[in-house]
């Protein structure tokens, strides 16, 4: 039998050591800057009283849904607050949306702009299913290998798991989009911006939310999984109980994070209804 | 004066249409065209003029190629080949920036399914060209505003299209088409889609919008009724090619081929026959003053018939005079017509279609004169005459 070995461990390895090497002033810069929207958005949730930032949360949920999602997130709140994770709560959701928001920002203009080239969504599929397929502990370590240990690294994997639903939704979005509306558009003399901007964007919207929806969800889910490289918060709390077999504070940890899912879920739910609601799209 | 002027025109979908043109202007046929190299012909060598002012209808079946010529009058669909020339410009050799300038001032299009903007509200989706244009808020929604009162849509304005039934949306899309008052109207099928009895609605008002603002209107119909009521000449579409142009009358009445004459057979005729294709031009008459009652029963009598119109020197209609009537007066002596004309005669307008006519020879066994705005006496119409040419 001929012998027949592809190294590629070894490769991947040393390009990543050498992109690393090069790569190292920036990569520290960009951990600066993320690490720096991370701490704030956390110092600001932490900062009032737990009781003060309860309501205002709920106030804030009960504003952008409706008053009985706000009652729900009191309750909720209060229920954390009560078993004792309020600080880990506050933690991952600064960690889960501040990964959303900058994945978001990455990714709404990706999909926007692969649905207008056919070639940069050629580029850019399997990308995504790369990143959506590969087992999310694989780049848990490229991330600590260019950000170390803590926080970053755990948003940058975030970022890279939640960033193909918010693509392909909003791909998905603009490319539904009614041929004829489109085709009229460009009848009345429209460019490429002002069909995307009047016509393509706004009657994408529902399905770009629910990518935001998606994008939110799956943010949570992984700051759980990259508690292993310090992401901290909920995550840590079942982390550690599996470590010590502590089973009342995995249900603890669990909790919160269901309920905080939960929040978050009908919040961006009900934001889009609203929106619908508001446009009339059928 | 032609506003629009197709020359030669070609569109081939697929891969290598330069090929497949070279091969179609030797004279390959299409269907070996396409097996040689998979493509198909969208258009094949379709030259035509459209007057300014003037309905003219494409009709054709689906895949006919109608609706790939309609978007290649404002280059949705890039032509193959051939020229169109538009207001004496050939647009298919606009750039990209004059092609929108064009398509913003020069002609706009209503569409199959409306294509209405269902996240903004009647009032935004007319002013939408305007808007486009870059006019400011107040005067496109003025603009729109009047657009939307022309095709009935007073106080819908700020209703979302979702509220609004087919043929309402459809109105919509006609104001957004007007409201940037082009030259050029193009209508693709904008009528398909909505129920028979709102679809002569929308048609009738389209020909009263065309006689208020006189826009040229090219519009596609795979509706031959539809097409024969619209059109002020028709084009008829087959296999990518114009088999017949021509006014309603000429397609009907003198079909250019087989496919035509099939097309046009089951047609209800009674639409299309007017009073002046189907009336007698020498007729028998009697002229006022001139001659009396003696005169008018020996016409009858020599033509065989039991009624005969009575005219005055101007040729005008004055009324009907009877057999029995007249036989009276001639027995009294009498020597003048004036007491036995009846003037409640039924008339019909030299335009007025056989099918509007039908109440006006059921009844009473008059023959019906036909006569002009003026009165002047045209000819008659008898049931005979018109049993005949339906039966054509």
């Amino acid at each position: 039998m001929i012998e027949f070995t592809i190294p590629l461990a070894d490769w991947i390895n040393d390009a990543f050591e050498v992109i690393n090497y090069h790569l190292s002033p920036t990569l520290r810069a960009a951990s600066r800057f993320i690490g720096e929207i991370i701490e704030g958005f956390e110092n600001v949730l932490l900062w009032p009283p737990e009781m003060v930032m309860m309501i205002i949360i709920a106030l804030l949920v009960g504003w952008l849904a409706n008053y009985k999602i706000g009652i729900f997130t009191f309750m909720g709140l209060l229920l954390v607050y009560g078993i004792g994770i309020w600080d880990e709560t506050m933690s991952t959701i600064a960690l889960a949306l501040s990964g959303t928001l900058i994945t978001l920002v990455i990714g709404i203009p990706i999909g926007i702009l692969a649905s207008q080239s056919s070639i940069l969504e050629r580029i850019v599929r399997p990308i995504l299913d790369f990143m959506q397929t590969l087992p999310s502990f694989v780049y848990l370590i490229p991330a600590v290998m260019f950000f170390g240990m803590g926080k970053v690294a755990a948003l940058v994997a975030t970022m890279i798991f939640a960033m193909p639903p918010a693509v392909r939704l909003t791909i998905l979005g603009i490319r539904e989009v009614s041929k004829e509306l489109v085709e009229a558009s460009h009848a009345f003399g429209s460019t490429r911006w002002q069909t995307l901007k009047d016509v393509q964007l706004p009657i994408a919207m529902p399905t770009i939310m629910a990518g935001v929806n998606q994008c939110i969800m799956m943010a949570l889910s992984m700051t759980v999984i990259a508690s292993m490289i310090g992401a901290g918060g909920l995550g840590n709390v079942v982390l550690r109980s599996m470590q010590s077999l502590n089973i009342g504070m995995g249900t603890v940890g669990g909790l919160g994070i269901v309920i905080l899912a939960i929040i978050l879920d009908r919040l961006t739910e009900n934001i889009s209804k609203k929106m619908n609601k508001e446009k009339q799209v059928q | 004066m032609p506003i629009i002027k197709v020359q030669n025109l070609y569109k081939i979908f697929g891969k290598e249409p330069e090929r497949a043109l070279k091969l179609l202007k030797q004279g390959n046929s299409k269907s070996d065209i396409m097996k040689d190299i998979g493509v198909t012909v969208g258009i094949n060598n379709v030259s035509f003029e459209v007057n300014a002012g003037e309905s003219f209808v494409v009709m054709g079946l689906s895949g006919s190629g109608k609706s790939t010529l309609i978007r290649s009058l404002n280059r949705l669909i890039e032509p193959t080949s051939g020229a169109i020339e538009i207001n004496g410009q050939d647009i298919t050799k606009l750039s990209k920036k004059e092609l929108a300038q064009f398509r913003r001032s020069t002609i706009s299009m209503v569409f199959q399914h409306f294509a209405i903007l269902p996240h903004k509200t009647v009032l935004e989706n007319a002013a939408y060209g305007l808007k486009i244009k870059g006019m400011s808020k107040k005067d496109r929604e003025q603009k729109a505003q009047d657009a939307l009162d022309m095709v009935g849509l007073k106080g819908w304005e700020h209703q979302y299209p979702s509220k609004l039934s087919g043929g309402m949306q459809q109105r919509v899309g006609i104001a957004r088409a007007l409201a940037t008052d082009p030259d050029i109207l193009l209508m693709d099928e904008a009528f398909s889609a909505l129920d028979p009895l709102i679809r002569k609605e929308m048609q009738s008002e389209l020909l009263e919008i065309q006689n208020k603002m006189q826009k040229t209107i090219v519009f596609i119909t795979h509706d031959l009724d539809e097409a024969l009521k619209l059109g002020d000449r028709i084009a008829l579409m087959k296999d990518g090619e114009i088999v017949q142009i021509g006014t309603p009358e000429e397609i009907m009445m003198s079909p250019a081929t087989h496919y035509v004459e099939k097309f046009v057979e089951d047609v209800d005729r009674s639409r299309i026959l007017t009073a002046d294709m189907i009336m007698q031009k020498t007729s028998t008459v009697v002229i006022l003053p001139k001659e009396g009652p003696r005169v008018a029963l020996r016409r009858m009598q020599e033509s065989g018939i039991s009624s005969v119109f009575v005219l005055d020197k101007q040729k005008k209609l004055i009324g009907i005079v009877f057999a029995e009537d007249a036989l009276e007066a001639v027995e009294n002596k009498e020597t003048s017509l004036e007491r036995i004309i009846r003037e409640d005669v039924p008339t019909a307008l030299p335009d007025t279609t056989l099918r509007d006519m039908y109440p006006l020879l059921t009844g009473k066994n008059l023959p019906i004169a036909v006569v002009d705005e003026e009165k002047t006496f045209k000819g008659i119409i008898v049931r005979g005459a018109v049993m005949a040419k339906l039966a054509e």
